[in-house]
């Protein structure tokens, strides 16, 4: 069973983001960039799969900029075989992702695609159940157990309230949550060992070419700031405040 | 133009998270429909019906609606797409699972999570666990939206919509429900809620989070929640985690003890009216967002505060 894990590079999780002050985007110059912390765990679910014989290959896929060949080269350190790059400087929306990650698909015929629930970025938390729907599989969101038997996978889902158990027919579409694994470090062997796994570098138009945008950013801005309050010396004062001051109990 | 309101509900109840999805449609158009798939909708129908300003309320029923299958779902509103230019659904695990999936069938941009319409075609949603907001311009024709429910006020009481039946829709071929684990819980809903109690790493143990945080949110009427740490270790559900990938809430009083304040916890929380922490280290980045700080060891400090809510009447 081959399964695809679509990963990408995106702003490392330990560093604010700032606006930039002509309201274009996000300063993204010098920032520490690393792999999307859900594709990471994505990564490590798939590997675990191929270590317990499941899976027979892991390919690791991302569309982006050169430098995302960093980010596939994480996901081979950590197991995966080979990767495919889909280089382009744009900043492709879900939907587009989401096309040619079915194209990928088309080409690769995986049996499953694991992939993170949302990238820390964008937090669209979207392409993965547009892949589903494209590729017309069925879907299981917010992984956080995942057992392949046969042609079905069975998913646990963390929902609203508790958890969903589902089961899939093969080929399906699976995406991340936080809680399905704690993704491993790669050790320096295995970072050795990835500088020697291949990274196919593709266009775009390999992979049916980039559509119109549908959204436009009209501006990016800084959310209201919360200014720091005071500090309170015990309990009896801080009821006080929140009585009288504050009105809330 | 029309807008389908997509209800949250669990078969049973209508939650008021599809109130306050009604409010930020209204903002797009003042035709609302509201949907409610699901099975045995009836008394949740009824409900969405005195919701005022919804035009009309359709219902469908199947089996896998009422699991909110997304596959089962999308498919039940695509054929309705004829006559609606948007839908709009609270952002809930239900409304993320089926409304991207719903905008690929349609071949648009799904918009997640928004906190305001700024007219019918332009959205401000958060991006980088809300330490940025952006204000996007749809060029789609159908407009596929998850809103966040904290931001928008529920519509009133009062309407009389009338109910329809509609088709169900084909189901979900691949994809079989095995089983649920819902927790069950006396205490009012995290998303809704006025007044919120979290817990972070420092409680130590599911014991100690459930001695020390449970009974000073019983005494305030609270919801729980927790870090993700605390969730991580098993001190707390999954579903209690505030965050940029857990629930956001917006509450009066939200109390955070021994949580340090990472920004996917802020992600979540910042928005509330008044923030309390509680944490040794006086120089946690809590302490930055928080209306009132309390530098104390919660072990002692949550026994005075569970006394000073008593000696003023709580
Ligand atoms: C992709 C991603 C998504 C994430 N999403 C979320 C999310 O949705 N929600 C979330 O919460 N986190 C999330 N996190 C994790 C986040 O980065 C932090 O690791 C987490 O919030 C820390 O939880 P904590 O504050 O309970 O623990 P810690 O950071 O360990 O803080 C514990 C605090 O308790 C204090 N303390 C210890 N003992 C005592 C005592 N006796 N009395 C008083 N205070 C005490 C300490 O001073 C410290 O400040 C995410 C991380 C990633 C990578
Ligand atoms: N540019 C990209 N390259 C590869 N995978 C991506 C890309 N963008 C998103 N994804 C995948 O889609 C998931 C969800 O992202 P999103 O819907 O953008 O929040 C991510 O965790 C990745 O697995």
């Amino acid at each position: 069973m081959k399964v695809l894990v679509p990963v990408k590079r995106v702003i490392d999780y330990n560093v604010k983001a700032r606006v930039k002050s002509d309201q274009s985007g996000v300063d993204l110059a010098n920032v520490k960039m690393s792999m999307n912390p859900f594709c990471e765990i994505a990564v490590e679910e798939a590997v675990r799969l191929q270590e317990k014989g499941v899976a027979s290959e892991v390919v690791a896929v991302s569309i982006g900029p050169a430098q995302a060949q960093e980010t596939i080269r994480t996901a081979l350190a950590m197991g995966a075989e080979r990767g495919i790059l889909i280089q382009t400087d744009a900043d492709p929306e879900p939907l587009e992702v989401a096309k040619l990650l079915a194209a990928v698909a088309k080409a690769e015929q995986p049996s499953l695609i694991l992939m993170g629930k949302q990238a820390i970025d964008g937090d669209n938390n979207a392409v993965g159940q547009m892949l589903s729907a494209l590729l017309d599989w069925p879907q299981a969101t917010f992984a956080s157990k995942i057992e392949v038997a046969g042609d079905t996978v069975r998913v646990t889902r963390e929902v609203d309230g508790g958890l969903q158990t589902l089961e899939l027919d093969l080929p399906a579409v699976v995406t991340a949550d936080l809680r399905l694994n704690e993704p491993r470090y790669a050790s320096l062997p295995n970072i050795m060992k990835a500088k020697r796994k291949t990274i196919d570098v593709k266009s775009v138009d390999d992979f049916g070419g980039m559509g119109e945008a549908h959204l436009k950013v009209l501006k990016v801005t800084e959310p209201p700031k919360r200014i720091a309050g005071v500090k309170v010396e015990n309990a009896a004062e801080l009821v006080a405040k929140l009585k009288t001051e504050a009105g809330v109990i | 133009m029309a807008v389908l309101v997509v209800a949250d509900h669990d078969n049973v109840e209508l939650k008021d998270t599809t109130a306050k999805t009604v409010t930020a449609a209204r903002a797009i158009s003042p035709d609302v429909d509201v949907l409610v798939a699901g099975q045995g909708v009836a008394a949740v129908a009824a409900q969405a019906a005195k919701i005022a300003g919804v035009r009309k309320v359709l219902t469908a029923e199947s089996d896998a609606l009422g699991r909110h299958i997304a596959e089962a779902l999308s498919a039940c509103v695509m054929p309705l797409m004829e006559a609606y230019d948007a839908v709009l659904t609270p952002a809930t695990s239900v409304g993320k699972n089926f409304a991207p999936r719903l905008a690929a069938l349609l071949d648009v941009a799904p918009i997640s999570e928004i906190l305001e319409v700024v007219d019918p075609t332009t959205f401000v949603r958060p991006i980088y666990a809300g330490n940025a907001l952006e204000t996007v311009q749809s060029r789609d024709s159908k407009k596929i939206i998850t809103g966040r429910a904290t931001a928008f006020k529920p519509a009133e009481e009062g309407g009389s919509a009338p109910i329809e039946a509609i088709d169900p829709g084909p189901g979900a071929e691949h994809t079989r429900f095995v089983s649920d684990e819902i927790v069950k819980s006396d205490r009012p809903e995290l998303a809704g809620a006025k007044i919120v109690v979290s817990g972070g790493r420092a409680m130590g143990s599911a014991e100690e989070f459930h001695r020390v945080i449970e009974p000073l949110a019983d005494k305030l009427g609270a919801a729980v929640g927790a870090s993700r740490a605390a969730v991580d270790a098993g001190y707390a559900p999954n579903d209690y985690q505030v965050g940029q990938t857990g629930k956001v809430v917006a509450p009066q009083l939200y109390v955070a003890i021994g949580i340090s304040g990472a920004i996917q916890h802020l992600a979540g929380m910042k928005d509330s009216k008044v923030i309390v922490a509680i944490n040794k280290d006086a120089d946690a980045p809590i302490f930055q967002v928080a209306d009132y700080g309390l530098v104390a060891d919660y072990k002692t400090a949550v026994p005075e505060l569970m006394e000073a809510l008593t000696a003023a009447g709580k």
